[in-house]
């Protein structure tokens, strides 16, 4: 991914520099190096490179990028070389102008092994040192970190004379130091400034290039190394505790999303719910046909995709919603086991539903574009899809918990959670409220599935995937109580995410599962278990 | 001790019921291999091996019916006990094939060959052994049901809790042996099987064996329930059933209770996975697949709760049903009948098949004997459908 990614950004530099090399192209070191890839030996053609590189021709670094993919073309019998471009065209290699007349009928390739290459992508990594862009100079500069190739550090050092960006500066100084540290020649005070650079930069390549070192180095120089490895060892701990944090946090999010709705028909109306997975399933359907919609129709509105399924998910899930309340769990208030059979049955039906209608593979939902991305933060990084899906999750938190508590339906709500026969004395019609709150429930699974259509596969199976993690958070946090769920969330997905690491994925899993199995036994109402009369309502 | 004790065991209901599955396990391999391939009484050894299966649904069901029908325990993770009695009987079948295998190792099962594992892990061992392997078809899922009772029922996890940790139970069983380095078999399980106790498990005469010892047993686990439930111990259950607390203030340890009719009911279904894997061939982990539990729970709703000869009567119904629309051009409607007979079960017929026809039969019997004593029908019929577990 990333050679692909310096590949384009040399490629897209090579063709701005044409343009300027089409006006001043003239016989030089430059000229004289191309008839050295025209003898089809190796050998030559290594020369040639070099010859290129020293040249500093600007036309050198698409020559190279060229050679790289096979597109550089040559000719034995003329001794001319050409280079193709992307899109198939033809320019002379010596003059960067498009090649006009017919081509030579031997044309045919340069050929280049594997040693040939390393030597390439370095050399284009010191020609792109000098680029005028910084995100350019920056990724040189990681490249040569990593390559250590000796022959980039005349241009490191005059690179870094030039430079005056900290951020490319900083890894100038670390590429620099990387190659110092390399060379068996260099001295050992300088190698220890060099360890000192190194240990500043403070990450996981910085750590393996001190184990690559070779271990015949003056004993200062181990010393400076051993103090070094300890220093980036702490730094990578603590990284790696945020990171999993980060990881935890947005898994947390997840369960949070998937159980929020949960919360309500299982905790607040005591309704096990097993289709409640299919509701989220739902949402994610719904902002697939949105999507498809959308790019039929009207391709520009893409980026507001998600806005425009979030209240239509919520509505197709929550009539749903209240159709299953209406027409089967109505009947069955009071037998929690059935409710939990038929339900269950429900989420077969609904399953196979959407594969007979949509098929059962996975359906493509793409990201808008302010979603997809990430940016670096520190030693971590953070997708952009995953900040939204916490700040989004978050947000219908805090709007449910707002709506429970401000709204005349919230506060019907819970009167009939709290206590049923008296909220039927003062006039609450509790059926219909019944049905709203099975249809609220089951809508913000379908907001939940929007959400995870972005980071999931969507396909008839997607909502299985989270009904047992859903009722683990549920029970977990507590029944009946909006926080406990929303603890119990990130409680368990950060937890999940620091077992990983010593336990691998699914044994990771299913120590969570064995925790809360015995955590529930002894608290069997979870944590923030209700209290007082409520409890055995 | 109104009635002989024989009679009590078995009633009416439970001697047809035992005569029936008599006739069927010999009807069915004398129409296998007495009658000639042509004729159209003949039984194919592809049904034999079906109905082999069936029988041992039927057991799973009937170890369901015990805890759900009796004592409220509404297991979703049975499954996990049937899949640990099969690869039970797996392990042992493994060792069995010894050098006939690809790698031909003569301790070593082909996977572990695969895997590069240098020697068998010390859980594998014994099991060459059939003794053995019988006594840990009874044993593991008897004491993993022992562990997880113990738990759950002396902190008092009931309804609707129960059977989510039940289900998280299987769920995280089925993870663990889906992992190569569990040590049976991973992704694929167990299979290849050659012989059991000496005999080709392939050979039409092993099937009518088997299917013949699976109607034994459970012929076998149906007395032993109906002993249970018709002992004042099994008064005890249901009273459990029907109000947990109410029996804890008379004074019972309700847990015990519960945790013994829980292990006996694992125990069974373990047999039940024990002897499906040789009928079927192979064992892996999608039988821990919460959804097989839950399936099994419906054989038991649709064939009656409560009542034993129901549950086994629902795994044959709905098992034939599968297996009659899975295999047609009905095939993608299945999972609509089935999740239709969920809903349907629990709405319309919430006392299964034969829990309405005994309580259709009792109400005419009560109403006879009324109006022979001309005694107003005004009592309480007797309830054949129980009341939630909560």
């Amino acid at each position: 991914m990333r050679s692909c990614c310096d590949r384009m950004v040399a490629f897209v530099f090579a063709l701005g520099l044409l343009l300027f090399a089409a006006a001043n192209a003239q016989a030089g070191p430059y000229e004289d190096a191309l008839p050295g890839f025209t003898e089809g030996s190796l050998s030559d053609t290594g020369e040639a490179i070099e010859k290129v590189v020293a040249s500093s021709n600007p036309l050198a670094a698409s020559l190279l990028e060229a050679l790289q993919d096979a597109r550089l073309l040559f000719s034995a019998e003329k001794k001319t070389v050409y280079i193709k471009t992307k899109d198939g065209k033809l320019l002379d290699a010596s003059t960067g102008k498009p090649f006009t007349g017919t081509p030579p009928d031997d044309i045919d390739a340069v050929v280049v092994n594997n040693r040939l290459r390393n030597i390439i992508s370095a050399a284009l990594g010191g020609l792109t040192l000098i680029s005028s862009n910084s995100d350019r100079r920056y990724e040189a500069a990681q490249a040569v970190f990593k390559s250590r190739e000796q022959s980039a550090l005349p241009a490191l050092e005059q690179a870094l004379a030039k430079e005056t960006d900290a951020r490319v500066k900083a890894a100038l100084q670390q590429a620099r130091a990387a190659v110092i540290l390399a060379d068996a020649k260099s001295s050992a005070a300088d190698k220890i400034a060099a360890i000192t650079v190194i240990r500043d930069r403070g990450d996981q390549d910085s750590l393996g290039l001190l184990d690559g070192l070779p271990p015949d180095l003056p004993a200062e120089v181990h010393a400076a190394i051993a103090d070094a490895r300890a220093k980036i060892q702490h730094t990578l701990a603590i990284w790696n505790a945020v990171q999993n944090a980060w990881y935890g946090l947005s898994l947390g999010s997840v369960l949070l999303l998937a159980a929020i709705g949960l919360a309500i028909t299982f905790g607040v109306m005591g309704v096990i719910n097993m289709a409640h997975g299919e509701m989220v399933m739902l949402g994610a359907y719904t902002t697939f046909v949105v999507q498809s919609l959308i790019r039929a129709y009207h391709p520009a509105l893409f980026d507001y995709s998600l806005a425009i399924a979030l209240p239509l998910a919520f509505l197709v899930s929550g009539a749903v919603g209240v159709a299953i309340e209406r027409g089967i769990i109505r009947f069955l208030y009071g037998r929690p086991l059935e409710t939990l059979l038929a339900t269950w049955g429900l989420s077969l039906i609904l399953q196979q539903a959407v594969r007979t209608i949509f098929g059962p593979t996975n359906k493509d939902v793409g990201n808008p574009s302010w979603m997809s991305g990430a940016c670096d933060f520190g030693g971590i990084t953070v997708t952009y899809n995953r900040l939204w899906i916490i700040c989004f999750t978050l947000l219908v938190f805090v709007a449910l918990l707002a709506m429970l508590r401000f709204t005349r339906l919230g506060l019907e709500m819970r009167a009939v959670t709290q206590n049923r026969a008296m909220a039927a004395a003062m006039g609450i019609r509790t059926a219909r409220i019944d049905a709203l709150t099975f249809g609220l429930g089951s809508g913000i699974a379908g907001i939940a599935g929007v959400a995870l259509s972005q980071i999931d596969n969507v396909s008839p199976n997607l909502g299985q995937g989270y009904i047992i993690d859903s009722f683990m958070v549920v029970v977990f946090g507590g029944v009946g109580n909006l926080w406990g769920t929303l603890v119990g969330a990130f409680a368990l997905g950060i937890a999940n995410k620091f077992l990983e690491p010593f336990a691998g994925a699914v044994l990771g899993k299913i120590a969570i599962l064995v925790l809360i199995i015995l955590f529930i036994q002894k608290r069997p109402r979870g944590m923030f278990a209700l209290k007082g009369r409520a409890v055995e309502a | 001790m109104d009635a002989f004790p024989l009679t009590r065991l078995i009633d009416r209901a439970a001697a047809i019921f035992l005569a029936l599955l008599g006739a069927f396990a010999i009807a069915i391999p004398v129409l296998n291999l007495l009658v000639p391939a042509g004729s159209t009484l003949h039984v194919s050894t592809y049904l034999v091996a079906l109905f082999g299966k069936y029988v041992c649904y039927g057991l799973l069901a009937l170890s369901i019916d015990l805890i759900w029908g009796y004592a409220g325990i509404l297991s979703l993770g049975h499954g996990a006990f049937f899949a640990l009695g099969g690869y039970a009987m797996g392990m042992y079948l493994m060792r069995q094939i010894g050098t006939r295998g690809v790698y031909a190792n003569p301790i070593l099962p082909d996977f572990m060959v695969f895997l590069n594992w240098p020697e068998l892990p010390v859980y594998w061992y014994g099991f060459q052994h059939f003794g053995y392997a019988a006594l840990m078809i009874i044993l593991v899922p008897g004491l993993l049901a022992f562990v997880f009772g113990w738990f759950a029922f002396r902190s008092r996890v009931t309804g609707v809790y129960l059977s989510i940790i039940t289900q998280a139970m299987t769920y995280a069983l089925m993870l663990g042996f889906f992992r190569n380095n569990f040590g049976f078999g991973g992704n694929n399980g167990l299979t290849d099987f050659k012989d059991i106790l000496g005999f080709n498990v392939q050979a039409e005469a092993t099937r009518n064996a088997l299917l013949v010892i699976s109607c034994i047993a459970l012929a076998l686990g149906f007395l032993i329930c109906r002993a249970v439930v018709t002992s004042k111990f099994g008064k005890v259950l249901i009273a459990v059933r029907d109000a947990e607390s109410r029996t804890r203030f008379l004074g019972y340890r309700v847990e015990n209770y519960k945790l013994f009719v829980f292990m006996l009911s694992a125990c069974m279904a373990g047999v039940a996975g024990a002897l499906y894997v040789p009928q079927v061939g192979i064992i892996n982990p999608s039988e821990f697949q919460p959804g097989n539990s839950i399936e099994a729970v419906i054989w038991v709703a649709v064939g009656g709760r409560g009542t034993l000869t129901g549950a086994v009567l629902g795994a044959f119904v709905v098992n034939y049903a599968k297996t009659y629309f899975t295999s047609g051009v009905l095939a993608p409607y299945w999972l609509f009948m089935l999740g239709g007979l969920f809903v349907a079960v629990t709405l319309l017929l919430p006392r299964g098949i034969v829990g309405t026809l005994k309580y259709g039969l009792d109400q005419r019997a009560a109403r006879s004997a009324a109006a022979e004593e001309g005694v107003d029908m005004d009592v309480a019929p007797p309830s054949a459908a129980p009341h939630a577990a909560e």
